[in-house]
C-alpha cells in the first residue's frame, strides 16, 4: 500500500482518484488550493447565470470522500522537491509521496498585451474566476459594458453569461469567422449570425491593441488595433485560449516543455511522477489529436488509464475515436471522428455541408476525397449518437454508407423533427454535380 | 490553482425588473384574484355571472400576458437565467408567502368550506356562491367547495400550460405532453363529470366519476357507497365499475410495460398535470440527496402498503357472508387478495430478486409477511379485519394522505420542497407505477456515451430529486421507479447526453454501451463487476 498523492481535484485527478480506489486500497490524498470539492467546471458558467447554485454542480455529496476514504486536502503547492518526494505548500506544511499525480488544469492565455493586469481583466478557467467575475460585473449598473477577447469556447459562453445579465458585450475575434480555426467556414458563418441575433456585438477580424485603465488602476476601455476605435467597459474577459498551470514546477526537475511532457503511460521523467489532463503534453502527438489536449472529456479518459497503471495493471493512454461537443448559446454541438477547418483541412479531405432553413441546425460529414472513407461529422442543432459513429468509425464505412444510414444515429428527443430525408436528398445532388 | 482562494460571497444580481407587459398582466391577474378574495369575505356581487366572468378571465389573462412578457422577446431553448436568484423561485419571501398562502386555502379548503360559503341550509354565499351561475351552467347544480377548487386547478393547469408551452416552445416532446395534461385536466376531470351530472335523475344517479384518475390515488374508489351507486346504475354503472378494477389491473400494466410511468403522471393525471404547468417554476427545489431518496422509497411504498390494507378493509366490510347470496364473500375476496399479493411477489422474486436492492428486499418481505399475518390472524381470532375498524382506517388515510400530504404540502408547499412531493413522496399510483416502471417495462433514459460533463443541470431540473447525473456520467441508463418522464433532463443537458427512449428489454440496465472514449480493452476492464 502506497501513498498516491494527487496535485489538482479537477475532472482528470479526481477520475483517478476514484479509480485507484475501485481497485485498490492505497492511500489517496487529493490536494486542490481551488475548492474543497470537486464540481464541474464545465457547468461554471450556469451559476453566473443562476441556472444553478455552486452546490449543484458538485457530481458527489460531501460526504462521498470520506465513504471512499479518499483524503481532500486544501492547500497551494509552492514546490515539489522529487529528489525527497515531498510537496511544499505555501502555509510552510509539506506533504510526503510515494506516487504523484499531477493534475493542475489550465490558466488562461495573456498575450502580454498592455493593461492585461488591470482591475477587470480577468479568464474564466476557476472557481475564482468565477467569483471575481460576480466581484467586476454583479450587473449592468456596476458593468454596462464588457469585451471579451478570443473567440473559442469560453469567450461564447462568458458572452451568454454576461447577455444574461443584460449587460452589453462586444466580442472581438480575431480570425474571419467565429472559431473557423476548428470549424468549417459554413458552421462558423452560421454561428456569427446565431451571436448576433443575441445582441452581442461581434467583431470578426479584430485584434485587442491595449487595454487602458483610469488613476486607481481599473480598467476603463479597450483599443482595437485594426481602427484604434476606443470601447468603453468595466470588464475584459481573456479567452484566448488556456496554457497549463505549470509555473510551480520549475525547479523540480520536471521536464516540462508548453506542458509537462509524458509519454504514453502519462508518466514524466521522473520515477512515480505522473501528469494527466490539460497540464499534460505528450512527446509524440496520438493520431490527430494535439499534444496538449484541453478537454473535459480526454482529461477524464486519461485519468480512467492512469489509475489502472497505478494498480498495477499497466496500461497505455490510448484514446478512442475523437468526440466532443459544445453549445453555442442555443445551438448545441457535437463532433465525433476528426473534421477539419479550411486552415488545418489535409488535402484528401472534402466536406459535405447540409443546412437548415432555420439556420439553427447543419451538419457537416468529412470523407477522403479518393476512397470516400468516413472521417468524421459535425452536428449543430441535431443530437446524435457516439456509439453508431464511434462504430462506424471503426468499420471504417464509407460516406455513401454513413448518410443513408444517419437516421440510425439520431439522438434528438421524441417527437423532433427529423432532417435525414433533406439531409440525403442533399447529398445526392452533391454528388451527382460533383 | 493559479489564484489562491479568496473568500467571496456570491450573489447574483440579474435585470430584476419585470417588463411593460408583465407589469399590466400583473395588474390584470390581481384584480381578478381580487375579486374572488372579495367574495371570500362575503363582498356581495349583484351581478354575479358577469363579476366570475371577469374574476377567471382576468387571472387566466394575468398569468397569460406574464407569460407572454417573460417569453416572447426571447430566443426559442433552455432560458433557466436567474432562476436561483429570484423570490419565487429561489425559496425567497415570495415563495414562503406564496406557500403560505396556498396552504392556508388548502386548509380552509378540505376543512372549513363553510367560510368559503358553503351553507348546509339554503343558499351558496362568499366565493363558493360567486360560481354558482357556472356550476349550474354545466351540471345543473349548486356549487361546491370542490367545483370552485375544481374550476380554479383547471384554469391553472390551463393558463400555466400556456405559459409552459411558450417557455419550451423548441422543443415539441413538452408541447405535446402539455396539451395532453391541458385536454385530459379540461375534459375527464372538470368538464365530463359536471356534465355527466346531467343525466341523473330521481332513479338515476351516477357517481361524480373522473374516468382518468385510478385506484389508489383515487383512494374511496371502491368505497361501498360508490360502489353502490355504480350497481344501482345498471349498465352504465357497471360499465364503469369494471373499467375503474380494468384499468388498474390489465390497461395501466400494459402502457407503463410499453412505455413507463410517464404515460400516466406527465402525460395524464391530474397531480401531475398541475405539477408540470402551475408547478414548473419550482422543479429545481426538489431534494436530490440520497438521504431523499431513501426516504422517498420507504414513504412512498408504505403508503402503498396503507392504502391495500385499508381498501382491502373497507371492501371487506360489505362484503356478505353467504355465497348463495353473491359469490363474492368476504372469504373469497380476502383469501383472494392474499393469493394475488403473494402471487405477485413470487413473479418479482422470481423474475427481477436481482434487480431489487438490499432494503428493497427487506421492505417487501416485511410488508408481505404483515399483510398476511394480518388476514391469518383474522380468521384465528375472527375479530376485525386488520385489528383495526376499518371504516376507523378509511377515515385515517382520507385525513392523513387525501387531504393533508396530497393537497396541504403536496401542493401547498410547491415553493419550498419542489413541485413533486406528493408524486414522489406520497402518491400511492406512482409506487405501482413505479414497481413496474423499474421491473417490468420497456422505458429507460438513455445516455449517449461519454459525452456526459458532470454539469448538474439534468439533476437541478428533476422535480422527483433522481440524481441523473450519478449515472449519466458514468455513461449508464436511468431506470429509475420514481421517474415520471417529464424529459427536462434531455431538454435542459447543454449536450444533448440524454433520451428518453421505450427501447429492448436487454441491456436496459446494465447498458453496455458504457463508451466512455478509452480503448475497448480498458473500458472492459472497468466495467467489470468488482
Amino acid at each position: 500500500m502506497s501513498h498516491i498523492v494527487i496535485i489538482g481535484n479537477g475532472i482528470s485527478g479526481v477520475t483517478c482518484a476514484r479509480h485507484i480506489r475501485k481497485f485498490s486500497d492505497h492511500q489517496i490524498t487529493i490536494i486542490s488550493a481551488e475548492t474543497d470539492y470537486f464540481f464541474s467546471r464545465t457547468a461554471l458558467m450556469y451559476i453566473y447565470m443562476g441556472h444553478m447554485k455552486y452546490g449543484h454542480t458538485k457530481p458527489y455529496e460531501d460526504n462521498f470522500w470520506s465513504k471512499n476514504r479518499i483524503d481532500l486536502k486544501r492547500a497551494y503547492v509552492e514546490r515539489v522537491d522529487t529528489g525527497d518526494k515531498t510537496l511544499y505548500f505555501q502555509n510552510g506544511q509539506s506533504l510526503k509521496y510515494d506516487k504523484l499525480v499531477l493534475a493542475v488544469g489550465s490558466k488562461p492565455n495573456k498575450f502580454d498585451w498592455p493593461g492585461q493586469d488591470l482591475n477587470g481583466v480577468q479568464g474564466l478557467v476557476s472557481k475564482q474566476d468565477l467569483d471575481l467575475l460576480e466581484k467586476n460585473a454583479p450587473n449592468k449598473e456596476v458593468c454596462p459594458r464588457a469585451v471579451i477577447v478570443g473567440g473559442g469556447l469560453i469567450g461564447i459562453e462568458m458572452a451568454e453569461m454576461l447577455r444574461s445579465r443584460d449587460i452589453q458585450v462586444t466580442f472581438l475575434v480575431r480570425e474571419k469567422n467565429f472559431w473557423d480555426g476548428v470549424l468549417p467556414k459554413g458552421e462558423a458563418e452560421m454561428l456569427n449570425r446565431h451571436i448576433l441575433s443575441h445582441h452581442i456585438d461581434l467583431r470578426l477580424h479584430t485584434n485587442l491593441k491595449e487595454i487602458k485603465g483610469d488613476a486607481s488602476g481599473n480598467v476603463e476601455a479597450v483599443v482595437i488595433e485594426e481602427t484604434g476605435e476606443e470601447i468603453p467597459c468595466k470588464v475584459v474577459g481573456l479567452t484566448a485560449g488556456v496554457r497549463p498551470n505549470i509555473d510551480f514546477l520549475q525547479d523540480s526537475g520536471i521536464e516540462t516543455a508548453r506542458g509537462i511532457l509524458v509519454n504514453r503511460h502519462l508518466e514524466t521523467n521522473v520515477p512515480d511522477v505522473y501528469a494527466i489532463g490539460d497540464c499534460a503534453e505528450q512527446r509524440e502527438a496520438i493520431g490527430n489529436r494535439r499534444p496538449v489536449e484541453a478537454v473535459w472529456y480526454t482529461g477524464r479518459m486519461m485519468g480512467e488509464a492512469l489509475a489502472q497503471t497505478l494498480v498495477g495493471n499497466p496500461t497505455e493512454y490510448n484514446p478512442g475515436h475523437w468526440f466532443n461537443s459544445a453549445k453555442f448559446l442555443d445551438i448545441e454541438y457535437q463532433t465525433y471522428g476528426w473534421v477539419f477547418s479550411e486552415r488545418h483541412c489535409p488535402p484528401y479531405e472534402q466536406h459535405f455541408h447540409w443546412k437548415h432553413e432555420d439556420d439553427t441546425k447543419c451538419i457537416t460529414i468529412a470523407y477522403h476525397k479518393d476512397t470516400e472513407k468516413f472521417l468524421g461529422i459535425n452536428t449543430f442543432g441535431i443530437r446524435m449518437k457516439q456509439e453508431v459513429f464511434d462504430t462506424w468509425l471503426t468499420e471504417e464505412r464509407d460516406v455513401h454508407y454513413v448518410v443513408s444510414h444517419l437516421k440510425q444515429a439520431n439522438f434528438d428527443p421524441e417527437f423532433f423533427s427529423n432532417h435525414e430525408a433533406a439531409i440525403q436528398n442533399a447529398f445526392k445532388q452533391q454528388f451527382q454535380t460533383a | 490553482m493559479y489564484t489562491l482562494d479568496k473568500d467571496m460571497s456570491l450573489t447574483g444580481q440579474p435585470p430584476a425588473t419585470i417588463n411593460t407587459v408583465q407589469k399590466i398582466a400583473t395588474i390584470i391577474g390581481m384584480a381578478g384574484l381580487s375579486i374572488l378574495i372579495l367574495a371570500t369575505f362575503n363582498v356581495n356581487f349583484p351581478n354575479k355571472t358577469l363579476w366570475l366572468t371577469l374574476a377567471l378571465s382576468g387571472i387566466t389573462l394575468g398569468i397569460i400576458g406574464f407569460a407572454y412578457g417573460a417569453y416572447s422577446n426571447r430566443q426559442e431553448g433552455i432560458k433557466n437565467d436567474g432562476v436561483w436568484f429570484k423570490s419565487i423561485s429561489a425559496r425567497g419571501f415570495l415563495a414562503w408567502a406564496a406557500g403560505i398562502a396556498l396552504t392556508g386555502f388548502y386548509i380552509v379548503l378540505y376543512f372549513y368550506a363553510p367560510l368559503l360559503g358553503l351553507n348546509a341550509e339554503g343558499d351558496n354565499t362568499g366565493v363558493i356562491g360567486l360560481f354558482d351561475p357556472l356550476s349550474y351552467l354545466l351540471s345543473g347544480n349548486p356549487a361546491s367547495q370542490w367545483f370552485v377548487y375544481g374550476t380554479l386547478y383547471t384554469i391553472a393547469i390551463l393558463a400555466f400550460g400556456i405559459k409552459f408551452l411558450w417557455k419550451y416552445r423548441h422543443n415539441r416532446y413538452q408541447r405535446l405532453r402539455t396539451f395532453s395534461v391541458m385536454f385530459f385536466q379540461t375534459a375527464f376531470a372538470f368538464l365530463i363529470p359536471e356534465l355527466m351530472a346531467r343525466l341523473n335523475s330521481d332513479d338515476f344517479s351516477l357517481p361524480y366519476t373522473d374516468l382518468k384518475n385510478m385506484w389508489p390515488l383515487n383512494y374511496y374508489a371502491f368505497d361501498q357507497w360508490r360502489v353502490n351507486d355504480y350497481l344501482d346504475a345498471g349498465t352504465i354503472g357497471l360499465a364503469l365499475l369494471l373499467f375503474a378494477i380494468v384499468s388498474v389491473f390489465v390497461i395501466s400494466p400494459i402502457l407503463t410495460y410499453k412505455y413507463g410511468k410517464r404515460w400516466y403522471c406527465s402525460w395524464v393525471c391530474g397531480c401531475g398535470g398541475l405539477a408540470e404547468t402551475a408547478g414548473d417554476p419550482f422543479r429545481h427545489l426538489s431534494d436530490k440527496s440520497q438521504v431523499a431518496w431513501k426516504i422517498e422509497r420507504w414513504v412512498v411504498h408504505s403508503v402503498l402498503v396503507f392504502a391495500v390494507v385499508m381498501t382491502t378493509g373497507v371492501v371487506y366490510t360489505y362484503l356478505g357472508y353467504d355465497p348463495n347470496q353473491y359469490w363474492l364473500t368476504k372469504d373469497v375476496f380476502l383469501i383472494g387478495v392474499g393469493v394475488f399479493l403473494t402471487v405477485l411477489f413470487a413473479v418479482i422474486w422470481f423474475f427481477r430478486k436481482d434487480q431489487l436492492q438490499k432494503d428493497a428486499r427487506y421492505g417487501a418481505i416485511g410488508y408481505l409477511v404483515i399483510i398476511l399475518a394480518l388476514i391469518g390472524m383474522h380468521y384465528a381470532t375472527g375479530n376485525n379485519l386488520f385489528i383495526f375498524e376499518a371504516g376507523g382506517i378509511r377515515t385515517f388515510y382520507g385525513f392523513l394522505i387525501g387531504s393533508i400530504f396530497s393537497g396541504v404540502i403536496g401542493t401547498g408547499f410547491y415553493p419550498i420542497f419542489g413541485n413533486r412531493v406528493w408524486c414522489r413522496f406520497g402518491c400511492p399510483m406512482a409506487a405501482i407505477l413505479g414497481l413496474q416502471q423499474r421491473l417490468f417495462s420497456k422505458f429507460r433514459i438513455t445516455t449517449n456515451g461519454g459525452q456526459c460533463i458532470s454539469c448538474g443541470n439534468c439533476s437541478a431540473y428533476c422535480e422527483m430529486g433522481i440524481d441523473v447525473r450519478a449515472y449519466a456520467q458514468k455513461g449508464e441508463n436511468i431506470v429509475r421507479a420514481s421517474c415520471v418522464g417529464c424529459g427536462i433532463c434531455s431538454a435542459v443537458c447543454p449536450r444533448g447526453v440524454l433520451k428518453l427512449e421505450n427501447g429492448d428489454l436487454n441491456g436496459r440496465i446494465d447498458s453496455r454501451s458504457v463508451l466512455l472514449g478509452n480503448d475497448v480493452n480498458l473500458m472492459d476492464y472497468v466495467n467489470q463487476k468488482s
